[in-house]
């Protein structure tokens, strides 16, 4: 209890000075002159706007990745006390003065100055000396394109930050399983690891490739626990239950919680709302929410709606009907039926109201208490302002000739009857017996005498259309597509029996009161899915690249140019690190493939443990730069020379690796081995050159002239920027 | 297809040759003059004589039973697993129905499942190596991947099995270190000869026949460049002299470098309302045309150069012209609006009368790595033309436009100056009457370039082929209870396969006839899952469109796989009841009720394979009504 009288309370602080000193130029290189340029610089302008509808807290989409890292530079800015009020426009505008540029840019410029320490840590767990470990981190603090990408406001250096924190926090945790099991540090890394990689793969989708390794190495080391026969079964199952617990169950919920808060954050309508489906709209303030907000939730006979497709391709759009009528004979020979048009019209319009109507009743209010339609009803549906009634019967349709006609009927005293009835189908039902709702329900309308199905086709129709989209009855439905999905999505109970006082009711906006609420996961799911499958068109960029010519560095990226002066920023890497990086993979890979087959042979070249580390070294650094480069061979999106660094840090990692090995297995003689020595100090003195050489573009300043500029052109490929006198 | 051969016109497609080739040889033996159009699926035979090519694809997939057979009897040793397989290919609807009719996949599947079959073999004779039979089925092995990626090259993924299986059995051979490495070396050189150096001197060889016995123009043309079009008799560019130097006042048509690029084309149709000005359409077109041909002209000057007297006046490279379409008398024209579908590149139009325009008609032609001031030649010069306003390049972006376009290629102008072959032209036909001829049997390439173009033809091909929905009325439709039964089969291996294998590493003390199970399950097992893997896998990254038959392979490995694995199941149930004498009633048991089963399921759907009578399936009245358990089949 009084220990304290009897001992002194000493404090012992082991401080690796080392570490310290690198975590300080870490710093230094990447803050320095953070605020310049005072400019928009490249991504900026693309990351920028979703930093300022975080602030504005107005909802978006964005299809290139999770939101984490988006919030992370959001966080930034309201560190900053930024208020979202910037037009990201254009590359090289300059800032103004309410935009914080110097906390906009802290976070990934921290991080990447971090990324320095955590070569180092990784290097010693790796168990490699102290000096290669120091080698590998001055790669990284002397990396050109890592210094470029880390000092703006781009992701890229919180992904590389969060991938080497999961590596090494792993690696932490593997080292102290031997001994220490179920400790509170074993448990601190372990957990970590599953921490660090939820938050790489919420910065940007890349990060799952670095998960996707770790989980495998864990795989493999749990695979050789299995072999240990020291172990009892139980507690088998507890090293098995605690890595399920930290790699994959924690990985998830931190993921979701990632979108809850995101989805928590933006509860405003914005510029994207039209990609979501009526009900996401819904739940957002403003929008679509002002006009729903207070709709009666169940349809009954009698309702006033708009239906919208729920596809929502190629564009959102609502049935429409208007007096205009099929032409008599189309372009191409084909007749119509010359009734009344029904397209699908992409606006807000009056003429997109529609009226439920029961079909053994004339009247077209809601009757009190109102009759709710379900799941299996047979309704009619009569447009608003012309009173005529939705029709489908065997003639083709304009665009889709293997399909019906859907027209209004208008009796011509043919032999044509009307035939419109549809069965009401909820496809999203829970029992048979579930009422049309607003919004929540997805409807598929069947037309009673041919089974068509209503549908959206997709194509638009010709100038006679008004180029609106067509509508066709899908006569042979295979499955539930969303084309022929309909929803409610405004809606108000009918009260005008007079077709004048109708058009009245339907000019006015709705008004009644109940509000709905989607749950987080319904919202999650719609907005994981619209992130992966949106489409942007793929575009070709001037500075994008493909993945080949990233080895060789035979691309630049130019991020930013001075206004008046040359003063110029690129992404370029330092040649000398890139070509020995590349160097150093192919070493390895030969040796390896040497040392394994002579291992093969029952010839071994050195002592097992080193072997064991040969392996485990290699299996992170070769397999982080095989599985964060190799897949871009199969994306077709367009690629930037960034989408490399990634695998690049790895690959710098595996440099002093290989040479330490050179030099303690291949260099037996003392001279050899100072020789090797002298060598890597007149080989890191070239980085150091190549580094100074290029630091003008890495930072923007000082300026150069054109001849300096034209010397810095060491690859013809290169594009750098001079200005012409 | 195969009329092509007998007719022994040109064609082009985009699976390799050697299914067809097949086809066609039955067709020709059994008397098949080659004269039905075969269009589209549904027409009627009438009198042609098809039986001998339908007789011969059945042939083949009726091989794959035996084969299967074999296969499994080999890697399990159980008469009953080999026994379970058979019955299930024997009864599935699919496989029926897919082998009756004149496709390539009956053929491809009797290659692959011979390919597997031979390796399967060749393993077992490991014991004996350099042996006659070892010998045998070693080629036989490099003979069927052959033929195999010579029918589709969906074949490749059998080559990567046999690969695999290869690399691990050297491996295997490596680490035996009573053998000397002399030995191992032999061993290596052995299985080079059989399976890489073999495979490809048969390839070759098909392609050198497909080449040979194809030598008239055909429909397939105009995907090829111009010089592997001056090979085939009929064609335009076969055997012509036309002058070799380009000329002002020359009427020329241009064709894109790109693989399968179309000849520079223009007509009288304008650009629709609201994509870019409304200009005449200036597109790029894979058949011959005469709206294909374009004259040069000089920028500044519009004197009448088809005058006999004028002086013949050559282009040069780095010179300044102007391109007038021939038929419609417009000048290619550029200028900054977006160009339709690649937003980012600008228009390319037709643009002025009779030839007067302004000066977004000028265009300098550069010929690639060329100094300036050299002329200009027909067919071999690679040329670019830079638009001098805006300093973009001509160039096709490989898109088709919509219906206003005529489903034709997107022409546009990129302001992105890279070298890539979408950029580049060449001059095909040359029509100048002022200048010599000279003949064109320079151009005569290789037959390995002959090869590689092909290649690249068919890979592009494959990336863009996409054929419209039809509709069949024989049903493409597996036997369901044996497509569940394989599915669930799959599940069940991977449980017995982790237990197995935990178990094992486990150190498990297990009795000899168990651990025979688990060698059968591990090895035989995981080389028929490598199989399906490797068939069904790639699958979900091909962006083309994709079929029900093109499951087929993964099914047969699927079908190998049910057949082992439930075997060894029932015998895993049996060794724990032993010793009683339930033990083989549940074996027994087992084993009947599954073939039960299979023949049941069979008897059920067999009108679905050899063709039904009768409504659509979706009226109640059909007798096929019962047997629509999933939405999404169609009858």
């Amino acid at each position: 209890m009084l220990g304290f009288l009897k001992k002194p309370v000493v404090v012992t602080a082991e401080i690796n000075m080392n570490l310290v000193a690198l975590t300080v130029m870490g710093l230094i290189s990447r803050l320095w002159g953070l605020s310049y340029p005072r400019a928009v610089v490249f991504d900026e302008v693309y990351y920028g706007q979703f930093v300022s509808l975080y602030m504005k807290r107005i909802f978006f989409v964005d299809d290139s990745g999770p939101p984490f890292g988006h919030m992370l530079l959001a966080l930034g800015g309201y560190l900053g006390g930024f208020d979202g009020n910037f037009l990201w426009n254009r590359i090289g505008a300059e800032y103004s003065m309410n935009v914080p540029v110097w906390s906009l840019r802290l976070l990934p410029a921290l991080a990447g100055a971090l990324c320095v320490p955590l070569a180092y840590q990784i290097l010693v767990e790796l168990q490699f000396s102290h000096c290669a470990a120091l080698g590998a981190a001055l790669l990284i603090l002397l990396e050109n394109s890592l210094i470029t990408q880390s000092r703006f406001m781009l992701l890229e250096s919180v992904l590389i930050f969060f991938i080497l924190l999961a590596v090494l926090s792993y690696l932490k945790f593997y080292n102290l399983q031997r001994h220490s099991s179920f400790s509170g540090s074993w448990w601190f890394w372990l957990l970590l690891t599953g921490v660090a990689c939820s938050c790489a793969v919420g910065v940007k989708y890349m990060g799952l490739f670095t998960y996707m390794l770790l989980l495998a190495i864990a795989g493999l080391h749990f695979w050789h626990m299995i072999g240990d026969q020291n172990l009892s079964n139980v507690s088998l199952m507890c090293h098995f239950l605690a890595r399920g617990l930290a790699l994959i169950i924690i990985p998830v919920a931190m993921y979701l919680s990632f979108f809850y808060v995101h989805l928590t954050l933006l509860y405003r309508s914005g510029p994207h709302d039209q990609i979501m489906t009526s009900a996401f709209q819904a739940s957002l303030e403003g929008g679509l929410a002002r006009i729903t907000q207070g709709q009666p939730l169940e349809v009954a006979y009698g309702s006033q709606i708009t239906l919208r497709n729920v596809l929502g391709k190629p564009m959102q759009c609502w049935l429409h009907s208007h007096t205009n009528t099929y032409p008599i004979r189309y372009e191409n020979g084909r007749g119509s039926s010359h009734q009344q048009q029904v397209t699908c019209y992409p606006f807000k319009d009056v003429n997109n109201w529609w009226i439920v109507k029961d079909p053994g009743m004339q009247q077209l209010v809601v009757s009190n208490p109102p009759r709710p339609v379900r799941h299996g009803h047979i309704v009619q549906l009569v447009h608003g302002i012309t009173t005529r009634y939705l029709n489908t019967h065997d003639v083709a349709a304009p665009l889709s000739p293997h399909s019906q006609e859907v027209s209004c009927y208008i009796d011509y005293n043919i032999s044509m009857p009307a035939q419109n009835l549809w069965r009401v189908e909820i496809v999203n039902r829970e029992s048979d017996t579930d009422v049309w709702k607003t919004i929540l329900s997805e409807v598929r309308f069947v037309h009673v005498n041919t089974s068509a199905v209503l549908k959206l086709s997709g194509a638009s129709l010709p100038e006679w259309g008004y180029r609106q989209l067509e509508v066709v009855g899908e006569k042979l439905s295979k499955g539930y597509h969303q084309s022929m999905m309909w929803n409610v999505e405004e809606h108000r109970y009918g009260k005008s029996q007079e077709q004048k006082e109708r058009e009245v009711e339907l000019h006015s906006p709705t008004q009644m009161d109940i509000s709905k609420n989607l749950s987080f996961m319904a919202k999650f799911t719609e907005l994981q899915w619209k992130i992966l499958t949106l489409k942007n068109e793929d575009t070709e960029h001037k500075y994008s690249s493909s993945a080949l010519d990233w080895i060789t560095m035979d691309t630049n990226i130019a991020y930013w140019l001075h206004p008046t002066s040359g003063a110029q920023i690129h992404l370029l890497g330092n040649v000398v690190t890139w070509a020995s990086a590349n160097i150093a993979a192919l070493v390895y890979t030969c040796l390896s493939l040497w040392y394994l087959v002579r291992r093969r042979r029952k010839i071994y070249d050195m002592p097992e443990d080193a072997w064991q580390l040969w392996v485990s070294a290699g299996g992170i650094c070769v397999g982080g730069w095989a599985v964060n480069y190799l897949p871009f061979f199969l994306m077709e999106k367009t690629l930037f020379l960034y989408h490399y660094l990634p695998a690049l840090t790895f690959q710098i990692l595996l440099i002093p690796i290989v040479l330490q090995h050179l030099s303690d297995h291949l260099c037996r003689s003392l001279l050899l081995k100072s020789m090797f020595s002298a060598l890597i100090v007149a080989w890191f003195s070239s980085v150091y050159f190549v580094y100074c050489t290029f630091r003008p573009v890495t930072y923007g300043e000082p300026s150069l002239s054109v001849t300096e500029l034209k010397d810095l052109r060491w690859k013809d490929s290169w594009n750098i920027l001079i200005r012409k006198q | 297809m195969g009329s092509y051969y007998i007719n022994r016109t040109f064609f082009f497609d985009v699976h390799p040759p050697l299914g067809k080739m097949l086809i066609g040889l039955a067709g020709y033996l059994s008397g098949y003059d080659g004269t039905f159009p075969f269009q589209k699926p549904g027409d009627r035979y009438e009198q042609h004589n098809y039986m001998g090519m339908r007789g011969f694809c059945a042939f083949l997939g009726s091989c794959l039973v035996p084969f299967a057979y074999l296969t499994v009897l080999e890697l399990s040793k159980s008469l009953p697993a080999a026994l379970l397989t058979a019955f299930i290919l024997i009864f599935d609807t699919g496989c029926i129905t897919l082998s009756q009719y004149i496709l390539l996949d009956p053929i491809l599947m009797f290659f692959l499942m011979g390919a597997v079959l031979s390796m399967v073999k060749s393993n077992s004779c490991a014991d004996r190596p350099f042996s006659a039979s070892w010998w045998f089925w070693l080629s036989l092995t490099g003979v069927n991947l052959a033929g195999a990626t010579g029918v589709k090259f969906v074949g490749l993924f059998v080559v990567l099995l046999v690969g695999l299986n290869t690399i691990y059995d050297l491996w295997d051979l490596l680490g035996n270190l009573s053998l000397s490495l002399v030995m191992f070396g032999k061993h290596l050189l052995a299985r080079v000869l059989c399976l890489i150096l073999l495979p490809l001197a048969l390839y070759t060889a098909m392609f050198a026949v497909h080449f040979t016995v194809l030598n008239k123009s055909g429909p397939g043309d105009g995907f090829f460049s111009s010089a592997f079009q001056s090979q085939l008799i009929g064609n335009n560019l076969h055997n012509v002299s036309v002058p070799e130097h380009l000329a002002y006042g020359s009427v020329v048509t241009m064709k894109n470098l790109r693989m399968a690029g179309g000849y520079l084309h223009s007509h009288w149709h304008l650009y629709p309302e609201g994509i870019g000005a409304r200009q005449q359409q200036v597109t790029a077109y894979l058949h011959k045309d005469s709206n294909n041909l374009w004259i040069i002209k000089k920028h500044d000057s519009d004197t009448d150069l088809s005058v006999p007297s004028s002086p013949v006046e050559f282009v040069r490279h780095g010179d300044v012209i102007r391109l007038e379409h021939k038929e419609t008398s417009r000048n290619l024209h550029s200028h900054q609006h977006e160009a339709p579908l690649t937003r980012k590149h600008f228009q390319v139009t037709g643009y002025g009368i009779n030839g007067t325009g302004d000066s977004n008609d000028f265009w300098r032609i550069e010929v690639v790595g060329r100094k300036t001031g050299k002329l200009i030649k027909v067919l071999r010069s690679q040329v670019r033309l830079t638009h001098v306003a805006t300093g973009c390049i001509l160039g096709s972006s490989g898109k088709t436009l919509p219906k206003w376009g005529w489903e034709q290629v997107e022409v546009t102008c990129t302001p992105y100056l890279k070298e890539t072959p979408n950029s580049l032209w060449n001059f095909e036909d040359h029509i100048n009457p002022k200048l010599p001829n000279i003949s064109l049997d320079v151009l005569k390439p290789s037959f390995a370039e002959i090869l590689l173009e092909s290649h690249m033809v068919m890979i592009r091909g494959l990336r863009f082929s996409g054929v419209n929905e039809t509709d069949y009325r024989v049903y493409l439709l597996g036997n369901p209870v044996i497509w569940w039964l394989n599915l669930v089969t799959i599940g069940l291996y991977l449980l017995i396969t982790v237990s197995t294998a935990v178990a094992l590493k486990r150190g498990v003390q297990l009795t000899s006839e168990l651990k025979e199970l688990s060698r059968v399950v591990l090895r035989g097992g995981g080389q028929i899952t490598l199989g399906w893997l490797l068939h069904y896998l790639p699958f979900f990254m091909m962006g083309r469109v994709l079929y029900f038959h093109h499951y087929f392979p993964a099914m047969l490995f699927s079908s190998m796989l049910t057949g082992i694995t439930w075997d060894t199941l029932l015998k895993f149930c049996a060794a724990f009841l032993s010793p009683s004498t339930t033990a083989r009633k549940v074996y027994g048991g087992g084993f009947l009720a599954l073939v039960l089963l299979i023949m049941y399921s069979f008897y059920l759907f067999h009108p679905l394979s050899y063709g039904m009578i009768g409504p659509m399936a979706s009226d109640p009245s059909s007798p096929m009504a019962g047997l629509r358990w999933m939405d999404s089949w169609e009858f």
